[in-house]
């Protein structure tokens, strides 16, 4: 799995699977971003063969039904975009 | 890692342009939310470019043609998606409220069922008894457009979606 790193305030792991073109998961990378919070992503439309496999695999641990962006915070997942969610788990 | 796929302003508002035409002809809107929208539309030129149709930008194609119609934009979700909660999955389309700014948008749970249920589906998928009808009544999947003739129409002419989304209905 190729995973991207976005230095930041340290709030906790905090990992993310999302797709390159898709628009709820530029506004979740938009907001962490905003919040100025360390994370670690990964476009899984963006990998081939096992690496992308790999990352199925994690992503499946979390949220079995594969949609995107799934957020997981210190050990809680969230599915889709969710400010207010995002922001609690967060601490923020 | 894949090549990066390009993808110009040029083309990303030349189509907007284009599906904001057409949505607008058969009763359908785009998001007003431009920046949103023109993100996904690029979605679609991408995946245009990788896979050689319109996946859905917020979805994990597989891209294989045949496994990804449902998903193919304007995708099979999009109508009941926009009845119940204003927006379709990727919120490319809305519905008058939401243009109205009398509904606020967020994500939406995924109406797709997953790979396993969508197997048993295509397996049990049968057409009643047609013996007795003088044409085949075909359904656009998109938008439920039913038509009486012998092949589907290589366009739906409501919601434009390809000859492949239609199924047989009677």
């Amino acid at each position: 799995m190729d995973v991207k790193h976005v230095k930041g305030k340290d709030k906790g792991h905090i990992m993310m699977f999302a797709l390159s073109t898709c628009g709820w998961c530029k506004k979740t990378k938009r907001l962490l971003n905003e919040l100025g919070v360390e994370y670690h992503y990964t476009d899984v439309d963006l990998l081939e063969g096992k690496k992308k496999e790999g990352a199925m695999e994690d992503l499946e641990r979390w949220n079995p039904k594969f949609t995107f962006p799934t957020l997981v915070v210190k050990n809680k997942c969230i599915v889709g975009y969710d400010e207010e969610k995002i922001k609690e788990a967060i601490g923020v | 890692m894949s090549e990066e796929i390009k993808v110009t302003a040029e083309e990303v508002d030349a189509l907007h342009t284009r599906l904001d035409q057409e949505a607008e002809a058969s009763g359908y809107h785009l998001n007003p939310d431009v920046e949103h929208t023109k993100e996904l539309v690029k979605g679609l030129l991408t995946n245009e470019k990788r896979y050689a149709y319109w996946a859905c930008p917020c979805r994990l194609a597989s891209g294989v043609k045949e496994q990804d119609l449902d998903i193919i934009c304007p995708c099979d979700y999009r109508d009941p998606d926009l009845s119940e909660y204003g927006t379709c999955y990727c919120a490319l389309y809305v519905s008058e409220e939401v243009l109205k700014g009398e509904k606020k948008l967020g994500s939406i749970p995924e109406r797709r069922p997953s790979l396993k249920d969508r197997k048993k589906a295509k397996s049990k998928s049968t057409s009643p008894d047609i013996s007795s009808l003088s044409q085949t009544v075909w359904r656009c999947k998109v938008c439920g457009y039913l038509c009486a003739r012998e092949e589907p129409p290589g366009i739906c002419p409501i919601c434009k979606a390809k000859k492949e989304r239609f199924e047989r209905f009677i």
